[in-house]
């Protein structure tokens, strides 16, 4: 018998993900209906006035992404590590940073790049001006996958304590900082036409780092939860 | 280095300097504070206020050297598994979090005076409050898992991650134009101050170090006594249930 190939094991397990992120009770459609749901909150908190709220609009609908990734993260390990089934997939060939690699994807893919499809909705709601819609779309595009791959150090770390989903925003969320000024930086100079290409670079280099970073914290800390 | 691995070894080493390190933390305190307050010229714009200075700036400088030395003790320990060095991370990350912690409140103590406000979201402030939020979440790890030996571990992982804050907090006032004044000691040309001024800096921070050299060695030896208590009363337990 011949062994799978690296690509296949790897989408199998990007697939497997997808599927139970869109099945009943999935994280999918759940972070969907947060974003939404919790972006159209401000506007009763803050008042209707059409120009506070395009001031804010970039912040809260960045705001609002990382927290609605926030909430699948805690998923990202837990439920295959208590069934048993991480441990089948790490000593598969494909190996830890792989598996990694794969989920933190699958995690990008199902929970943040539907936010960013709605993402131009809320723009709307928001009275984003027109020249704008295409900055936030790009900077989502670039920045947010740093959110799942951060994220996954922290989904990692957190494996082994009972209900860490508390602990893991108290790790995760400062090390999401970087990512959220250069992404709202980046719409608001959009916003006043300035040019937005050094933010938006910036911004592709934090995600690349955490795509190297990531995997390697991860790797350790899933090693020790399954110690 | 595995020499003082042995507890007994370390506690021993630890009282022999334990004496010299209160003695220099009490000259260095008592003359950096004096000299603050009556040698140290005030500014010539901001007249008393600068005195500030002398807690703000060594505190400030303490909070990033803490969290290097917590960093430096994960790295050991995940790599040549020092069992002492867990402890030592462990040990220093609440005096870490106390000086960052001043810094920033000495900061904002400072920034009303001159600038006009408590608080400003600039580079150097924010990265700071995003370090102390790090050792926030690297004591939230310490206190939720109750495996020492994983809490350990992951703990360190976290350190490590957090490293990459370090340069931005150094660079920041470089890099973003906020309130923050610029580097003013360390340049190429030597400190923009009066002499008075950069010395007792320098002797308060000498004297901070010697303070969480102090708390360090103290939390260290609690640590190990408290380790050797369960120890005992584990093969207390043992014993009585055989």
């Amino acid at each position: 018998m011949t062994s799978p190939s690296l690509s296949y094991i790897f989408s199998m397990i990007f697939k497997r993900d997808t599927k139970l992120a869109w099945s009943q009770g999935g994280s999918g459609t759940l972070g969907l209906s947060f974003f939404l749901i919790a972006s159209s909150l401000f506007p009763f908190g803050i008042g209707a006035d059409p120009n506070l709220l395009q001031d804010v609009s970039v912040s809260i609908i960045w705001i609002m992404a990382l927290l609605a990734g926030l909430l699948s993260l805690d998923r990202l390990y837990q439920v295959d590590f208590e069934d048993g089934t991480l441990e089948e997939m790490m000593i598969s060939p494909i190996g830890v940073t792989g598996v990694i690699i794969a989920k933190s994807l699958a995690h990008w893919v199902n929970s943040i790049v539907p936010l960013i499809l709605f993402a131009p909705l809320l723009g709307v709601l928001y009275f984003l001006p027109d020249q704008a819609f295409g900055a936030l779309i790009l900077s989502l595009l670039v920045g947010s996958p740093a959110l799942s791959f951060i994220g996954s150090i922290g989904a990692s770390l957190t494996l082994a304590v009972k209900r860490g989903g508390v602990l893991l925003a108290l790790i995760i969320l400062p090390l999401y900082i970087p990512t959220l000024i250069f992404g709202a930086s980046v719409v608001k100079n959009a916003i006043s036409g300035l040019d937005y290409y050094p933010e938006l670079s910036i911004l592709g280099a934090v995600t690349l780092v955490s795509m190297v970073i990531a995997p390697i914290a991860s790797k350790a800390a899933l090693k020790l939860a399954l110690e | 280095m595995h020499k003082y691995a042995n507890p007994a070894q370390f506690n021993r080493l630890a009282d022999r300097l334990l004496p010299w390190i209160k003695g220099l933390l009490i000259l260095t305190l008592s003359y950096g504070l004096y000299s603050s307050i009556f040698i140290a010229p005030e500014d010539y714009q901001q007249s008393a206020t600068s005195r500030i200075m002398f807690i703000h700036v060594p505190s400030a400088w303490m909070s990033m050297l803490v969290y290097m030395v917590m960093a430096t003790a994960s790295f050991t320990a995940l790599v040549w598994k020092h069992p002492l060095a867990y402890l030592g991370a462990k040990s220093a990350a609440p005096i870490g979090a106390l000086f960052t912690a001043a810094a920033l409140l000495t900061g904002a103590l400072w920034g009303k005076p001159t600038w006009g406000t408590y608080w400003m979201w600039d580079g150097r402030m924010t990265s700071v409050l995003v370090l102390f939020f790090l050792y926030l979440g690297y004591m939230a790890i310490w206190s939720t898992m109750d495996d020492e030996e994983k809490a350990g571990k992951a703990s360190s992982i976290l350190a490590l991650v957090g490293v990459i804050n370090i340069p931005i907090i150094k660079f920041s006032v470089d890099w973003w134009n906020g309130l923050h004044q610029g580097a003013s000691i360390m340049k190429a040309k030597g400190p923009s101050m009066p002499s008075e001024m950069w010395v007792t800096l320098f002797i308060m921070f000498f004297a901070f170090q010697f303070y969480f050299a102090l708390m360090f060695l103290w939390r260290m030896k609690t640590e190990i006594n408290a380790k050797k208590i369960a120890a005992y009363r584990q093969a207390r337990i043992a014993e009585e249930s055989r």
